[in-house]
């Protein structure tokens, strides 16, 4: 069986996921305040649908928006609303949140009856994915009903579900993968219907034999959907990246993937859209895997809103001084400063790093080594975008195809002189962002 | 937020990605140093403690310069990156094992002062400091910086490029393509064992500090176009003869191949590499000089900054459309 991969660049961090490689998932039980933001997702935020002193169910939605990109939130428990005030987010943002005081009963909402998919119509399965406010649990927080309603004249013939979790560390889709394989064939099933494809594929890395093995085991004469072995590299599980691995189609830059007539979907996501299809579910529960330096790491089901402090406390406190906490994987997630923000929906990891992990090499100047340009995916100059942000020449950073990265850190993570070169990007997204703002305003 | 305080003012915030390889500035120039020990054991070896001398000399002003230069700006000194140490080594390499041992202190304190730290120290240069220096000594003593020596014997001599080339003495036979090879014929101190540059060389690709564009390009250039304009017509030169023979193995493997002053995408290191061939082969043969590797990775440093700019990566969806 041939090995896939994207043909550019690529990286290969140490893995380290065998503290939690194959665990079960275990559920863990509501924080005593949870904290339910209203912007979980890239799009236009939610506006409350409840007030302060309301009494609210699980799976209640809490807080909805007219935007078409945009996703509804939902109460991740039964118990009362506290406030509805701006609390901190991982991103360091300040963001609207409901805040919520579980009660003991966990009173589910009503939920509909189990329903079968294949009688209901694609227009049908996208307003309930919106409804049950599905974002790309992978970590980008796409609305997934945006993403299942591509336009009519770019017709989708590939899903591609994303097994692939390239980012160290992280378990959760693994663990997903072991625990509802056939669920998984059923959700490909279902979002090759919606989208009128004709085939479906499950991307899975090398280093998750254990799922390959599964999967394709009930896949084996399967006329739709495949299982595709991809190569152990970083960033494999990227979008454009796993497009080209498994279908050798290029997305065009600035365009999405329906551009060649794909649908890339996590695991995690597919799931949650067959749940909310099938069940009637809405999506206030995810997988995190909760890793490094904790005394007992695990693949946790966690309720949206459950403050990170709280996963810490289930899985035995930290081991060891921690010098970071991660939300996501450790090549793109965030680092937080404030242990008390929320699991969102897009959170697939709480990894803690020592300091002694942690190098603290100093930055030096740039050498020209080549090193960032030989591992980019993207086929951009790292080096050339990181000299001009440096010096505040973000027309030049723009030039240099700045808005074309999608921040892997693959070019960062080999640079031998420790340049910081995601965050130049970032800031010169910022100011190029800022910059083709003020120009549309004086135009108009 | 205020029961998690005792904690939280521990964490410590920055971009992603949180882990970094292991492989630091430091540790590239120290390879580079492990590369070039080869050649300058063989240097000890051919030349004896003279050689020795002139590596000391040229390392420690280096080194000396770099640390004289951070201090003069109130920084930390900056000698750790190895970078200094590997300009003195290559300046070294770059000297007749004649020469006095103040050329090679003048020498380094011209690399670092002059080529490197004026343009903004580590990563500012546009010029190979070693080379460049090397081009200033060769203007301001050219005795010194002309007098070769056999191995051994230390005794006045031309080296082999000057029997090779049209405008050389002529009369002297060459040496036999071994003894190029081992290094045992006159030349430059670190450039004249073909073999312990290969060694080092190899080491350098294996440890993927360098890739191979650069030097295959500009030794293959080299090789065929010494061979396409022989002495006697097309086809008719001694290109193995070329190819062991004056600073080439040297400056394809370690100097054209110095990052700070030579392209970052692989495609721009072929053009560095067709191109030092190119220069290389045309003043050999058509210019004043019996040697060009120098000049033709100077000349190829300079136009480096419009090499990037032309020899971009494909875009990832950039696919060309018929």
């Amino acid at each position: 069986m041939s090995v896939k991969t994207f043909t550019r660049g690529g990286v290969h961090p140490p893995e380290h996921k065998e503290p939690t490689a194959g665990s079960p998932i275990r559920e863990i039980p509501p924080a005593p305040e949870m904290v339910v933001p209203l912007s979980q997702h890239t799009g236009a935020p939610c506006e409350a649908t409840v007030a302060v002193g309301d009494r609210v169910m699980a799976g209640q939605k809490i807080g909805d928006s007219e935007a078409f990109i945009s996703a509804p939130v939902h109460s991740p428990v039964s118990g009362t609303v506290k406030a509805i005030e701006m609390r901190r987010v991982f991103t360091g943002a300040m963001v609207r949140c409901v805040v919520i005081a579980p009660d003991e009963h966990q009173e589910q909402a009503a939920q509909t009856e189990r329903r079968d998919w294949r009688a209901l119509a694609p227009d049908e399965i996208r307003s309930i994915v919106r409804q049950a406010g599905i974002v790309g649990l992978g970590g980008a927080a796409f609305p997934a009903s945006v993403k299942i309603a591509p336009p009519k004249d770019k017709p989708i013939d590939s899903v591609i579900i994303n097994g692939c979790e390239c980012e160290p560390f992280l378990t959760c889709d693994q663990a997903l993968m072991l625990l509802r394989p056939d669920d998984l064939i059923e959700a490909t099933r279902l979002l090759i219907k919606v989208v009128g494809a004709r085939r479906g594929y499950i991307g899975i890395e090398l280093n998750k034999p254990d799922a390959i093995e599964l999967l394709a085991s009930k896949l084996k004469e399967d006329p739709e959907i495949c299982v595709v072995r991809c190569e152990v590299k970083y960033p494999e599980g990227a979008e454009k990246q796993l497009i080209k691995a498994v279908l050798d189609r290029e997305v065009p830059p600035g365009k999405l993937p329906s551009e060649v007539g794909a649908l890339v979907h996590n695991v995690g996501t597919a799931l949650a859209i067959l749940d909310a299809v099938a069940q009637g579910t809405t999506l206030t529960r995810r997988v995190v895997t909760v890793t490094g330096a904790v005394a007992r790491p695990g693949n946790l089901e966690v309720r949206v809103g459950t403050p990170v402090s709280h996963l810490i406390e289930q899985c035995g406190g930290f081991a060891g001084q921690p010098g970071k906490v991660i939300l996501g994987g450790p090549m793109t997630g965030w680092a937080i400063e404030d242990l008390g923000v929320p699991v969102q929906k897009g959170t697939s990891g709480v990894v803690v790093l020592t300091r002694e992990y942690m190098d603290a090499h100093p930055t030096l100047a740039c050498v020209r080594c080549g090193k960032c340009v030989e591992v980019c995916p993207m086929g951009l100059m790292p080096n050339m975008i990181g000299i001009y942000a440096e010096r505040g020449r973000y027309d030049d950073a723009e030039k240099w195809n700045a808005m074309d990265c999608f921040e892997c850190g693959a070019c960062a993570y080999v640079c031998p002189s420790k340049r910081p070169l995601v965050d130049c990007v970032r800031k010169s997204k910022q100011a190029i962002n800022e910059k083709h703002r003020r120009q549309r305003e004086a135009k108009s | 937020m205020a029961e998690n305080g005792a904690q939280n003012e521990l964490l410590v915030v920055s971009s992603s990605p949180h882990v970094k390889t292991r492989d630091t500035t430091q540790r590239l120039m120290g390879d580079v140093l492990i590369g070039l020990a080869p050649a300058a054991a063989a240097a000890g070896y051919l030349f004896g403690s003279r050689a020795l001398m002139i590596m000391a000399a040229s390392v420690g002003t280096a080194v000396l310069a770099e640390h004289l230069v951070s201090r003069m700006g109130h920084k930390r000194t900056t000698i750790g990156d190895l970078s200094a140490a590997v300009t003195g080594l290559l300046l070294a390499f770059n000297l007749p094992p004649s020469v006095p041992p103040w050329i090679p202190v003048i020498g380094s304190a011209v690399a670092i002062l002059l080529v490197k730290a004026l343009f903004g120290g580590l990563g500012g240069n546009f010029l190979n400091p070693a080379l460049a220096a090397r081009a200033i000594l060769l203007a301001a003593w050219p005795v010194h910086m002309t007098a070769w020596i056999r191995p051994f014997d230390l005794v006045g001599t031309a080296t082999p490029l000057a029997t090779l080339v049209p405008k050389g003495v002529a009369g002297v036979p060459l040496p036999s393509y071994l003894d190029m090879f081992l290094g045992r014929i006159p030349g430059s101190l670190g450039e004249t064992s073909a073999l312990a540059l290969l060694a080092g060389g190899l080491y350098l690709l294996w440890r993927r500090v360098i890739d191979w564009h650069t030097p295959v390009a500009f030794v293959g250039t080299v090789f065929v176009l010494t061979w396409l304009l022989g002495p006697d017509g097309i086809g008719t030169g001694d290109p193995l003869a070329h190819v062991l023979s004056g600073g080439l193995m040297l400056g394809a493997l370690f100097m054209a191949t110095d990052y700070v002053t030579s392209p970052v995408t692989p495609r721009g290191r072929l053009v560095m590499g067709l191109g030092c061939g190119l220069l290389t082969v045309l003043i050999r043969i058509y210019g004043a000089f019996p040697e060009g590797v120098s000049y033709s990775i100077l000349i190829m440093n300079v136009a480096t900054p419009l090499i990037d700019r032309w020899m971009t990566p494909r875009k990832f969806g950039m696919v060309k459309t018929a």
